[in-house]
């Protein structure tokens, strides 16, 4: 009946919105191998559970298609697919034993048995299990996870890792085709979670069958994973193996997540050269010439050398003993730029830094500007982004005027009531600052990102009623969720006509 | 330095309430109001009319056919009662600890309401609907049973609401996971675990509904005797020795129920509803 397919599940296009109006998952597209250990990685609230739950069948897409060995299942109740989670605080029952718990689902199932019947022709029957298959099929899982002779155990005796386990055994009991995760280390112990790790990626050998895993620790996706499927805001980031997604990360915004960066604004020069901290470099990627783009050296490729001996100079203003490493943060001119070295250099100490070109990964850069479009108000403001604005609309043509009454003269005398005129706006990056007093600027919302790049931060600032970003670079510090209003000065508004005005 | 300490010792001292004084007020209280009358109630089941001490009237209570029919009646009105409010509280209950909305509260004030109306006004309402449907005056049984199930409704999906309430709902997402159909994740998980409320449930409505005379009286014109009106006719006519002893024995009742009941949830705690 199967078809023949190497993904075992297939997202076509897959949408939740919540009744809120805010979609968690947005037209997500992905596949997944049979066998494969895959882990979404995000923040809370990037869609990553969403989308578990979607698979599981708690949860049903608002669009898009779910294909499991190339079936639609989209519509099917969790109860028959073929798929078993383990849940986050485990969702154990209480008034069930381990024996109980673990064999919930066997005592349910039915399977098809083929027996003759009087007439000699063979019928299907579906049976239960019997007591004894269930019996066996319970203590060889329960060996599987350590648990032997713990039938009779109340779950809440049991101590947090144990209840994990159990939770694990009452899903792959089952043999389902897929095993799913949601945060299962989430609420144990350092020392307990890093066992675990080793040992579910152990059981994933062993079992050969699909785990699906989520997760907001990064260190946990590179650890365990074939494939991490980096999320945010319900859209998928980048999608690859741990070494990939570590080594090439496609944006700041995973480069930022996995593992730790420096991140810093710089322009590509051409011939594989790239500008930044106000030094050229050799690379080994290629952009368009002059194109602003984001560079990320990793701490331990960061090479400290003695003077003059490497490409840039600096101070050592910190240094930090992390076991195997010292973490040490160097100053060049007003720049960060922070090294992992086993080799320890002191505070205050006059070093170089060495970047060799496989050191340096070049992203294109998300945003060079704001763009927007917008509304010339009667007042000749513009509305754009969730706000109002004061601007000069005299850009729009060239060489006119403003008369008494707000009407715009052109050069060749024409007089033009701009109201309601819609037009595409553009602001710069390094154009916005914001403020915390609520009425100094033209637009309201919340600090949603905040990115260190050297010697700045990338500010995103996020409207409540549309949800309009205002992307910006600072060197001020902000906390993220901070509630402010978005300055932007008359003459940084760049506006230009979405189309001929009627006349 | 040492003028502080004096004065800290002399504030402590004049203070020196501890946690078990603060029980005073209701010691008083339960002395006052429970513990003397129920040495009274004690003192006159065991007395004769005559004033002498005996097994008399317990003799004459196993004995009387009426009042074994009416200690039959009572438990009877109870359990019918009670199974009543069962049924129709428990889906109520189910219901409005599923609704999402804020519209939650408001619902369960509304089914809740009774409560707080006055209990003359409900008693009137209910009399003038029975009338309404030629029920009253004919279907004795049936309209205090109909009495006490309006009357004690609230108290049975109250307790049920507040443990479902608290049911994870990743249990039963677990059990649905696991292969179970609505029907089987109701049976196997949610009705289990909601256990201690049916228990607490039954409690609250099983003991007024079997004693509560007033209702049986106002619903049926005193043509329903239960055990609480049986007490008040034999008070009314100042026997106090007989009246006394159906108390005692009625109290024998309650506390046998309780315990049933109460060991009951105990041991579901054991097992750990408690996670």
């Amino acid at each position: 009946m199967h078809k023949t397919t190497e993904n075992i599940i297939e997202l076509t296009g897959v949408t939740r919105i919540f009744e809120d109006g805010v979609a968690a998952v947005d037209n997500l597209n992905l596949c997944v191998k049979k066998g494969e250990f895959v882990t979404f990685l995000g923040p809370s609230g990037c869609g990553k559970t969403t989308t578990l739950r979607m698979i599981a069948g708690f949860d049903k897409p608002t669009e898009g298609t779910i294909l499991l060995n190339g079936e639609d299942i989209t519509k099917l109740p969790p109860n028959k697919r073929p798929i078993n989670t383990v849940f986050q605080r485990y969702a154990l029952f209480p008034h069930l034993n381990v024996y109980e718990n673990i064999a919930f689902g066997l005592k349910l199932r039915k399977d098809p048995v083929e027996t003759s019947g009087k007439d000699g022709k063979t019928v299907v029957k579906n049976k239960r299990l019997k007591k004894a298959d269930i019996k066996a099929k319970v203590e060889k899982v329960l060996k599987m996870v350590d648990l032997e002779g713990f039938e009779k155990r109340s779950v809440s005796t049991l101590s947090g890792g144990q209840q994990q386990r159990v939770a694990i055994a009452r899903a792959i009991v089952n043999e389902p085709e897929i095993l799913l995760l949601d945060e299962p280390l989430g609420a144990l112990d350092l020392k307990m979670r890093k066992d675990m790790q080793l040992e579910l990626k152990e059981m994933h050998r062993k079992l050969g069958i699909t785990f699906i895993y989520v997760t907001h620790d990064q260190e946990e996706a590179l650890t365990m994973s074939d494939t991490i499927v980096v999320m945010k805001d319900g859209v998928i980031q980048q999608m690859g193996t741990p070494t990939d997604i570590y080594n090439e990360p496609k944006n700041a915004f995973v480069a930022d997540f996995i593992g730790e960066s420096n991140i810093f604004s710089g322009t590509y020069l051409g011939n594989k050269k790239v500008r930044f901290i106000n030094r050229n470099f050799d690379c080994l990627d290629e952009f368009e010439k002059n194109e602003k783009v984001d560079v990320v050296v990793r701490p331990e490729d960061v090479t400290l050398v003695d003077k003059g001996e490497g490409q840039v100079g600096g101070k050592v203003i910190s240094s930090i003993f992390k076991g195997v490493h010292y973490e040490m943060i160097v100053l060049i001119g007003k720049t960060e730029i922070v090294a992992q070295d086993t080799k320890e250099r002191k505070v205050g100490e006059f070093v170089d830094v060495k970047l060799e070109p496989d050191d340096i990964h070049i992203m294109a850069k998300e945003f060079s500007s704001n763009k927007y479009e917008g509304y010339i108000t009667k007042k000749n403001t513009v509305c754009f982004g969730d706000g109002e604005f004061d601007c000069d609309v005299t850009q729009l043509y060239e060489g006119s005027i403003l008369d008494e009454d707000g009407y715009l003269i052109t050069k060749d005398g024409e007089r033009i009531d701009l109201t309601d005129v819609d037009v595409n706006v553009e602001v710069g990056l390094k154009d916005i600052s914001i403020s915390d007093d609520q009425d100094a600027g033209g637009a309201i919302g919340n600090i949603v990102s905040i990115i260190y790049k050297g010697d700045h931060y990338q500010l995103i600032v996020r409207t409540d009623e549309n949800e309009e970003d205002f992307v910006f670079d600072t060197e001020d510090t902000y906390n993220e969720n901070d509630r402010v209003s978005v300055i932007i000065p008359k003459d940084k508004i760049k506006l230009s006509l979405k189309a001929e005005i009627k006349r | 330095m040492t003028d502080k300490t004096n004065f800290n010792g002399k504030l402590k001292r004049s203070f020196t309430f501890n946690r078990g004084q603060l029980c005073i007020p209701y010691a008083v209280f339960l002395l006052l109001f429970v513990i003397f009358p129920l040495l009274v109630i004690v003192y006159y089941a065991f007395t004769s009319k005559s004033g002498s001490f005996g097994f008399d009237n317990f003799v004459w209570f196993f004995t009387d056919e009426t009042n074994f029919a009416i200690i039959l009646r009572s438990i009877l009105i109870g359990l019918v009662s009670t199974v009543g409010c069962l049924f129709i509280g428990y889906p109520v209950a189910y219901v409005l600890s599923r609704i999402k909305s804020h519209r939650r509260t408001i619902l369960l004030l509304l089914f809740v309401a009774p409560m707080v109306i006055n209990f003359v006004l409900r008693a009137m309402a209910m009399k003038e609907l029975l009338s309404f449907f030629g029920l009253l005056g004919r279907r004795h049984f049936l309209n205090t049973v109909i009495g006490m199930v309006y009357d004690y409704l609230p108290f049975m999906i109250l307790p049920l609401y507040s443990v479902l309430i608290k049911t994870d709902k990743s249990l039963e997402e677990a059990a649905f996971d696991l292969g179970a159909g609505s029907v089987k994740v109701f049976t196997r998980i949610t009705l289990p675990l909601s256990i201690p409320g049916i228990i607490s449930g039954i409690t609250m409505v099983f003991l007024p509904s079997m004693t509560s005379y007033v209702i049986s009286d106002t619903y049926t014109a005193k043509n329903i005797t239960i055990i609480g009106s049986r007490i008040d006719d034999l008070f009314g006519q100042n026997d106090f020795n007989s009246a006394s002893v159906i108390a005692l024995v009625l109290l024998l009742i309650m506390f046998v129920t309780t315990a049933v009941t109460g060991g009951f949830s105990k041991d579901e705690n054991a097992r750990g509803v408690e996670l």
